[in-house]
């Protein structure tokens, strides 16, 4: 029960008048600075890293807390109203948001995704409180044929995720992964893929620099193009009683989402190979999957919003798991965190849970009260994002247009990712005329790196020997699973083919 | 539409032979013992995006897909206009961002977006140039401590003490 | 090939940290707006939570006019970085935080165009030290009964790190040399997952730096078997250094700042006596102690005096990795 007694201590401490304004002042900044195209937990965490030394170690956690769980919420914002996945997690949060939002239904769609995000953070905070240590060995089984099984898994739920066109999909995901491998082969160290041998393609295609081009400068090109420049904006006011509509929708439509996302996505986001893209990606086809109107899912399905919003929040807290606990930090934001704890004296790693349980409980009593924070203040700020909504389109469309590019250097600092920025959008304005689904591109973009490196150094454990990937007690049920779920469509549309050619012979 | 899918293809196609040809830099082969060569991951996915071109083609042919069946114009007049237009101004703004630094690009593009292709008010349009780009750089630069091009020296004064107003 | 202290620092006494020069330039030139921290390396590695440490200090103690902004650039193995700060447009608002890669990169990438003396020498804030470690259940608790062991298994111990060409691989490299061991090498992107997976016993030992092992030593799961410093660390006074082996060689990963090609010398001056304060600083010296680096500190003569050598020792190494 000890625990639990400190637990609560940390949560009393947050509840102190000046650790609450820091959580309220800290959520409302992340908020916004995870709404912003490009920015993410990251930038808010690294800006103030340095603040938190003029206040005491235990306030500054709390303010970190704050910052991270308010970006986490306004990582949806951007894919909602915007459309512009602001971060790769929230990707999946585009799927159905963004319909949701041109349905004139952009408000529903926040309060799900606020709402799934509080879920999502309270049960992985649960969990983590109660199997930490226990988790973190699950963690360490997982070497790279692991990785790269889930990376399959991952991949199995493109299926279905693009448009009608079988060849234009499977183009863009390869499209995707070639992307990811420019710059330099991680096992050789050779440079690779150069192309034009242009120095600047040494550094490699990062996920914003297509994402926003994609969604950022191409979708929007698309807009203006197919609507003539004319978008009438059908978002009707906000009231509290419409909100309170919405809440009660949410929660009917999207709690078997947010159920699937806070539970995948917690034991996703522990592995500190995988992290949350890969979690919210599987919870929306999971979502899909075990829906009993999968047809819904792309044009505006509630539990399409739900579960990937639920996914990210569980898997960013549980991304916290092998940092705390291994001191091996599963995303840029939790590495800035890491060298905090340094530099406040602590060592992270296994002994951490033992020598240092203040700090450790302390830091998870502030997520709940963060988390808690978080979920109210989105929702007092959804007004707002959806007055931005009703903005003429002719002042919203070139606002985009500045938030992307600048967004977008301030994420990569490079010039020649602006051009490249530039570059995609035209392409994708041309490639969305002709029907090819960019987000599997922009998703594989994510996976691919993390897919290739393990698949070739499970190869080199076994020397050369593919059976590793179904010999392993772990990666073994992952792998069949994945390959069942690839080849399902195919098997189904096989299976039909003869049932066909059947009938007239019986 | 119709041609234009082929051509799209024809171009991706293109890409992919390209990608494929710069993939065997490194070895594509399976080395004994150690896996994939570090060129195979992308010579085989190009080699697939080949395939998928060719299968887009063949579509094409049989009149399967909705752009092969369609007679309008890839771009009307007005597309053409609202591509060169906005997508000009785009590639003007971030060409304009290593001369008059981010903070005037924006200023420049918005108010031509605004005043030009937005067709709004004079002081409106002025009013959001002006108000944006600074509220933008007290965000960026005093906020998030992310310094954004700066363009050729000659706006290094403005600047000088737009940086004494934030440290 | 030798490679003993003499040669690698050779510049250096013994007493470097008294040596420490205090710099009286006047203090004419002063940052006017942020500061281009560049970091050789991607967010959460040992060079990044050096920057961000530094950074701190400076902050928390009010250096500097304008503050030090951290810039990841580790793509590449730090070709990104020495790029960007090869064509900075400011080269007075521009530093850059090294690692090996400072001298390994340009050589393995010649295309780059990028001539590491041209850069400008601030401060050299220490180096880092490799030791080799197992896990506590491979029963492995010397030296000995790791060469055994790795030429029991004949070409089947698996060995992770970050790369080929990068610093743990020419440790490794040396000392398969040396003792004849045919090592299975699995390449990670980052010294946290080399650990990581030796953690899970994925592999079975690496060569890391003693800030990425220590949370696992310190939980009895690591076992450190052999330092490749020059002498014994005061953190790890049992472990036996390669050199007590018999063999002249020791390595170490630099933590120094440099500024960029074409800084002004009233720049470099102010750079200098910057970090010279954080160098001095009870913070800083309190990290080198804690994370196992070991001081050595130099001028800005002595440092490109150590730049050619180390480049001509990487030329070296390299070359016998057969890059």
């Amino acid at each position: 029960m000890d625990v639990l007694l400190l637990l609560a201590d940390g949560m009393l401490v947050s509840l102190q008048p000046l650790n609450l304004m820091m959580i309220i002042i800290g959520v409302t900044l992340g908020l916004f600075i995870g709404a912003m195209p490009g920015l993410g937990s990251v930038n808010g965490v690294a800006i103030l890293l340095p603040v938190t030394f003029l206040v005491p170690p235990s306030s500054a956690i709390i303010f970190l807390a704050a910052i991270y769980y308010g970006a986490m919420y306004g990582g949806a914002v951007s894919s909602i109203t915007l459309g512009i996945p602001g971060a790769s997690t929230a990707v999946a949060t585009t799927f159905d948001g963004r319909p949701l939002a041109k349905q004139g239904r952009a408000s529903l769609a926040l309060v799900t995704a606020a709402l799934a995000s509080f879920v999502g953070g309270t049960v992985a905070n649960i969990l983590f409180t109660l199997f930490a240590p226990l988790l973190a060995s699950v963690a360490l089984s997982f070497g790279p044929p692991e990785v790269f099984a889930l990376m399959l898994l991952a991949f199995a739920t493109f299926v279905g995720l693009g448009g009608d066109d079988i060849p234009k999909t499977i183009f863009s995901i390869c499209f995707g992964l070639v992307l990811g491998a420019i710059g330099f082969d991680q096992i050789s160290g050779a440079p690779r893929l150069v192309l034009f041998d242009y120095n600047g393609f040494l550094q490699g295609i990062g996920f914003l620099v297509l994402a926003i081009g994609v969604y950022g400068i191409g979708e929007m090109l698309w807009t203006i193009d197919q609507t003539r420049g004319d978008v009438t904006a059908t978002t009707p006011q906000m009231t509290i009683k419409g909100m309170a509509a919405d809440t009660k929708e949410a929660a009917r439509r999207g709690w078997k989402g947010t159920a699937i996302g806070s539970f995948l996505g917690f034991f996703v986001g522990i592995l500190p190979a995988a992290g949350a893209t890969p979690g919210s990606l599987m919870a929306y086809g999971v979502a899909k999957m075990v829906s009993r109107n999968p047809e819904e899912f792309g044009k505006g399905a509630v539990g399409g919003v739900a579960a990937p919003e639920a996914a990210n929040n569980s898997a960013s807290t549980g991304s916290m798991l092998p940092m705390l606990t291994l001191g091996i930090p599963g995303s840029p934001t939790t590495a800035i965190l890491l060298g905090g704890m340094v530099i406040w004296g602590l060592v992270p790693g296994p002994r951490l849970f033992v020598d240092e349980q203040q700090f450790v409980w302390g830091l998870i009593g502030s997520f709940y009260i963060s988390n808690l924070a978080a979920v109210l203040i989105n929702l007092a700020f959804i007004p707002v994002f959806i007055w931005m909504l009703r903005m003429p389109f002719t002042i919203l469309a070139p606002v985009i247009f500045v938030l992307s590019i600048t967004g977008g250097y301030a994420a990569t600092r490079d010039m020649f990712d602006i051009w490249l920025m530039v570059g995609f959008g035209i392409g994708a304005f041309f490639m969305r005329k002709f029907d090819y689904p960019l987000a599997p591109a922009v998703l594989a973009i994510v996976l691919g790196p993390i897919a290739e490196p393990t698949l070739r150094q499970s190869l080199l454990l076994s020397s050369g020997d593919p059976s590793i990937f179904f010999t392993r007690p772990v990666a073994g049920p992952i792998t069949v699973v994945a390959l069942i779920l690839i080849f399902l469509p195919a098997l189904k549309f096989l299976r039909r083919r003869p049932a066909k050619g059947k009938r007239p012979a019986s | 539409m119709r041609v234009g899918e082929l051509i799209t293809a024809g171009f991706l196609a293109l890409l992919s032979l390209y990608l494929m040809w710069k993939s065997t830099e490194l070895p594509i082969g399976y080395i004994s013992g150690t896996g994939p060569g570090g060129g195979a991951w992308p010579f085989w996915l190009s080699a697939i995006m080949l395939i998928c071109c060719a299968c887009t083609a063949f579509n094409w042919w049989r009149g399967t897909t909705p752009a092969s069946k369609s007679d309008e114009p890839v771009l009307d007049s007005h597309g053409w206009k609202s591509l060169i237009f906005v997508g000009g101004g785009i590639v003007g703004f971030v060409a304009l961002v290593s001369i008059i630094s981010m903070y005037g690009a924006v200023a420049v593009f918005l108010f031509y977006y605004l005043w030009f292709l937005g067709r709004h008010g004079l002081v409106l349009s002025v009013t959001i140039s002006l108000v944006f780009p600074i509220a933008l750089f007290f965000f960026f630069e005093g906020a998030m401590q992310i310094t954004m091009p700066s363009g050729l020296p000659f706006t290094d004064p403005v600047f000088d003490v737009l940086y004494d107003i934030i440290y | 090939m030798k490679f003993s202290k003499r040669t690698l620092f050779g510049f250096v006494g013994a007493t470097v940290l008294a040596a420490a020069p205090i710099q009286a330039f006047a203090q004419d030139w002063e940052p006017r707006k942020p500061i281009d921290f560049v970091i050789m390396a991607g967010a959460g590695g040992g060079a990044d939570q050096i920057a961000r440490f530094i950074q701190a200090v400076a902050e928390q103690q009010d250096l500097t006019t304008r503050p030090l902004v951290p810039n990841n650039k580790g793509g590449g193995s730090g070709a990104e970085a020495l790029i960007h700060v090869n064509t900075a447009s400011d080269p007075d608002h521009t530093i850059l935080v090294t690692l090996n890669s400072f001298f390994t990169t340009p050589l393995r990438q010649e295309n780059l165009g990028i001539d590491i003396q041209t850069f400008t020498p601030v401060a050299m804030m220490g180096v880092d030290p490799f030791v080799l470690w197992v896990h506590k259940d491979s029963g492995i608790t010397t030296f000995e009964e790791y060469v055994a062991k790795v030429q029991e298994m004949d070409g089947e111990f698996v060995m992770g790190g970050t790369g080929a060409g990068q610093e743990d691989s020419i440790v490794i490299a040396y000392m398969s040399g040396a003792y004849d061991l045919d090592i299975k090498y699995i390449p990670y992107d980052g010294g946290g997952a080399v650990a990581k997976d030796l953690a899970g016993q994925q592999i079975m030992a690496t060569v890391n730096n003693p800030a990425e092992a220590k949370g696992f030593y310190e939980a009895g799961d690591f076992v450190p078997l052999l330092a490749f410093s020059d002498e014994r660390m005061p953190a790890y006074p049992d472990v036996p250094t390669i050199k007590e082996m018999g063999h002249d060689f020791s390595y170490y990963n630099q933590r120094a700042v440099v500024g960029a090609p074409g800084m002004s010398d009233e720049a470099a001056a102010y750079y200098q006596d910057l970090f010279t304060t954080i160098y001095e600083s009870d913070e800083w010296q309190g990290y080198l102690t804690s994370e196992s680096l070991s001081p050595l500190w130099m001028d800005a003569d002595a440092q490109r005096d150590y730049w050619a050598l180390q480049v001509e020792n990487h030329q070296n190494l390299l070359a016998a990795l057969g890059e």
